[in-house]
C-alpha cells in the first residue's frame, strides 16, 4: 500500500531520514517508536507529504506522490492525519470540523456528510457534541472528534503522531478504544507512540526509529520480549 | 439681547479698543464658530474626514488582503517543486512598492499624487485618500501577514491533511482566524488614517483641516479654527478608541464560547 524508497529528508544541514526503505502493506498496523528527536513525526509526516523529501520516492496505492505532477490534494484524502495537539479548527462546530472536507472535496453532499458525521459521533459516544465548539470539549473528546474528522473522509490509511501523549492519563484509554477498534476493522494504521502498551495492543508490527534510522523490526510480541539492537535493548530499558 | 447682537456690540468696543479680554475671546470665537453660520462648515469638512478615511481603509485592506495573499502565497510554495515564476514577479513588485511606500513621508507622497501624477485632477479630496489608502495597504499588508503567521502552523497542516486545496484551507480555516487576530490592528490602522487625513489639505483637497484654515484666512484668526480642528479629531479618536475597544471585549468574550 505504501512503499518507501531511500527516503531521506534534511532540516538544512541537520540530516534528520537517512535513506530509509520500508514496505506498509494493507491492513498492517505500523507501530513507530524511539527516542525523542529521531525523527518519527518526520517520517510520518512525509508520507502524505506535509514534510517533502530531500531524496527518495514514496508510492502509495501505485501513485508515485513524490512525483512534482501528483495530485497532492486526491492523495491526501485517502490519507487521515491525527496530530499530537488534535488541531480542530476552533472557528467551527464539532459538526463543521467534521463535514467541511467531504463537501469541499465533493466527496459528499451536505446532508450526506452530515449523516455521517452524525453516525461517526455516535460510534465515539459524542453525538450530543455535534454543535458544541472545540473550546468546550476536554483533550480526550477532541482527538476522538479529531479522529472522527480524519475518518470522515473515508481514508484507506490512517496515520497517528503522537495521539495520546497530550493527553492526561485518565483520557488515554478512550482514545485508545477508538484506535483499536479501527484496527479491529482492518485500517491501515501507522502510529507513532511513546506509549508501549498501545503499540503491543493495537500494532502489527513495531518498528525501533534512532538517529534517522530504523534500527530493528518485529512483531510486537517478539520485539518487546526480545530486542536484538542494543540501543532497542537500552531504550525499552528506559521506557517500560 | 440675542448672541449677535452681543457680537455686533462688542466687535464694535473692539474696534474701538475699549473690550475686555473676555469680550474679545467671545468675539474671536463668535467669528470662527457661529458668524455665518460657520459651524456647518466644521461639521462638513468632520464628513467628509469620516468618508475619505473609510474610502481610505477601504482601499487599504483590499490593497493589503492582496498583496499578503501574494506574499503568503509565494513564501508557503512547497520547497523541492518549482516555483512559480509570475507569482515571483508580482511577489518582488509587491516588495519594491512596499519599500517605496514605507521609506518616503506619508506628507511627500501625498504632494507627488497631488501635483505630479493627478495634477490635473478635480477632487483632490479623492486624490488624497487614495494615496493615503495606498500608503496603508502597505502597512495592512504587514498587519495581515502577522496575523496569518502568527497562526498555529497545524491549523494549515490539518486542513491541508484533510485533503482541501490551499485556498478552500485559506478562506474556511485560515483566513477567518486570522481576521479575529487582525481586528484590533485594522482599528488601530483606521485611527491613524483618520489623523493623517489632515495631510489632504495640503493638496487642496476638502476635509477638517481645509475648512478650518479657509476660516483662518477668512478671520484672520488662527486660534479658535486650528484649535477647534484639534478638539474635533480629539473627540472623534476617542469615540473609535471606545468603540474598539467594545469591539475587543465582545471579541474575547466570544473565544469562551
Ligand atoms: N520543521 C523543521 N525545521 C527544522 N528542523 C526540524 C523540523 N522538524 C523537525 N526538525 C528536526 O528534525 C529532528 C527530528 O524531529 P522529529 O521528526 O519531530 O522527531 P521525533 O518525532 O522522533 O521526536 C529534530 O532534530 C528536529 O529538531
Ligand atoms: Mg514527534
Amino acid at each position: 500500500m505504501i512503499d518507501v524508497k531511500h527516503l531521506s529528508k534534511s532540516f538544512g544541514d541537520n540530516l534528520v531520514l537517512d535513506d530509509i526503505s520500508e514496505h506498509i502493506a494493507p491492513g498492517e498496523k505500523v507501530v513507530i517508536i524511539g527516542p525523542s528527536g529521531s525523527g518519527k513525526s518526520t517520517f510520518l509526516r512525509c508520507l502524505n507529504l506535509l514534510e517533502t523529501p530531500t531524496k527518495g520516492t514514496i508510492t502509495f496505492d501505485g501513485m508515485e506522490i513524490t512525483d512534482p505532477k501528483a495530485d497532492i490534494d486526491k492523495i491526501r484524502q485517502q490519507m487521515g492525519m491525527v496530530f499530537q495537539h488534535f488541531n480542530l479548527f476552533p472557528n467551527m462546530t464539532i459538526r463543521r470540523n467534521i463535514t467541511l472536507a467531504p463537501v469541499r472535496t465533493k466527496l459528499m453532499g451536505q446532508e450526506e456528510a452530515d449523516d455521517t458525521a452524525t453516525a461517526l459521533l455516535k460510534r465515539v459516544g459524542l453525538e450530543e457534541k455535534a454543535d458544541a465548539y472545540p473550546s468546550q470539549l476536554s483533550g480526550g473528546q477532541k482527538q476522538r472528534i479529531a479522529i472522527v474528522r480524519a475518518l470522515a473522509m473515508k481514508p484507506k490509511v490512517m496515520l497517528f503522531d503522537e495521539p495520546t501523549s497530550a493527553l492526561d492519563p485518565e483520557m488515554v484509554g478512550a482514545v485508545l478504544d477508538v484506535m483499536k477498534e479501527l484496527a479491529n476493522e482492518g485500517m491501515t494504521m501507522v502510529v507513532v507512540t511513546h506509549e508501549m502498551g498501545s503499540a503491543r495492543e493495537v500494532g502489527s508490527r513495531v518498528l525501533f526509529m534512532d538517529g534517522g534510522h530504523i534500527m530493528e523490526q518485529n512483531t510486537p510480541q517478539e520485539f518487546f520480549d526480545h530486542p536484538q539492537n542494543p540501543r532497542t535493548q537500552s531504550f525499552l530499558s528506559k521506557v517500560l | 439681547m440675542d448672541l449677535a447682537q452681543t457680537y455686533e456690540l462688542w466687535r464694535q468696543l473692539m474696534t474701538q479698543g475699549d473690550a475686555e479680554w473676555w469680550q474679545t475671546l467671545f468675539v474671536r470665537f463668535y467669528q470662527a464658530f457661529i458668524e455665518g453660520d460657520r459651524w456647518r462648515q466644521y461639521l462638513q469638512g468632520v464628513g467628509i474626514t469620516l468618508v475619505a478615511t473609510a474610502v481610505a481603509l477601504a482601499i487599504g485592506v483590499v490593497l493589503g488582503v492582496l498583496v499578503a495573499m501574494i506574499r503568503t502565497a509565494h513564501d508557503q510554495q512547497r520547497p523541492g517543486r518549482p516555483k512559480n515564476p509570475v507569482l515571483g514577479v508580482v511577489n518582488a513588485i509587491c516588495k519594491v512598492c512596499v519599500t517605496v511606500i514605507r521609506g518616503t513621508p506619508m506628507l511627500v507622497q501625498v504632494l507627488i499624487m497631488g501635483m505630479v501624477i493627478f495634477a490635473s485632477s478635480r477632487n483632490y479630496t479623492f486624490v488624497g485618500a487614495l494615496t493615503l489608502g495606498i500608503n496603508s495597504g502597505a502597512y495592512v499588508a504587514e498587519i495581515i501577514r502577522g496575523g496569518l503567521m502568527s497562526l498555529d502552523p497545524g491549523q494549515m497542516e490539518a486542513g491541508r491533511s484533510l485533503g482541501l486545496n490551499y485556498i478552500d484551507t485559506m478562506r474556511f480555516i485560515v483566513i477567518p482566524q486570522a481576521f479575529k487576530a487582525i481586528l484590533p490592528s485594522l482599528g488601530n490602522e483606521f485611527i491613524v488614517l483618520l489623523k493623517d487625513t489632515s495631510m489632504i489639505s495640503v493638496i487642496g483637497g476638502q476635509e477638517l483641516v481645509y475648512f478650518a484654515k479657509n476660516i483662518v484666512n477668512r478671520t484672520f484668526d488662527a486660534m479658535f479654527p486650528l484649535v477647534g480642528a484639534a478638539v474635533i479629531y480629539l473627540i472623534l479618536v476617542m469615540i473609535f478608541t471606545w468603540l474598539q475597544g467594545k469591539l475587543e471585549r465582545r471579541l474575547r468574550q466570544s473565544d469562551r464560547r
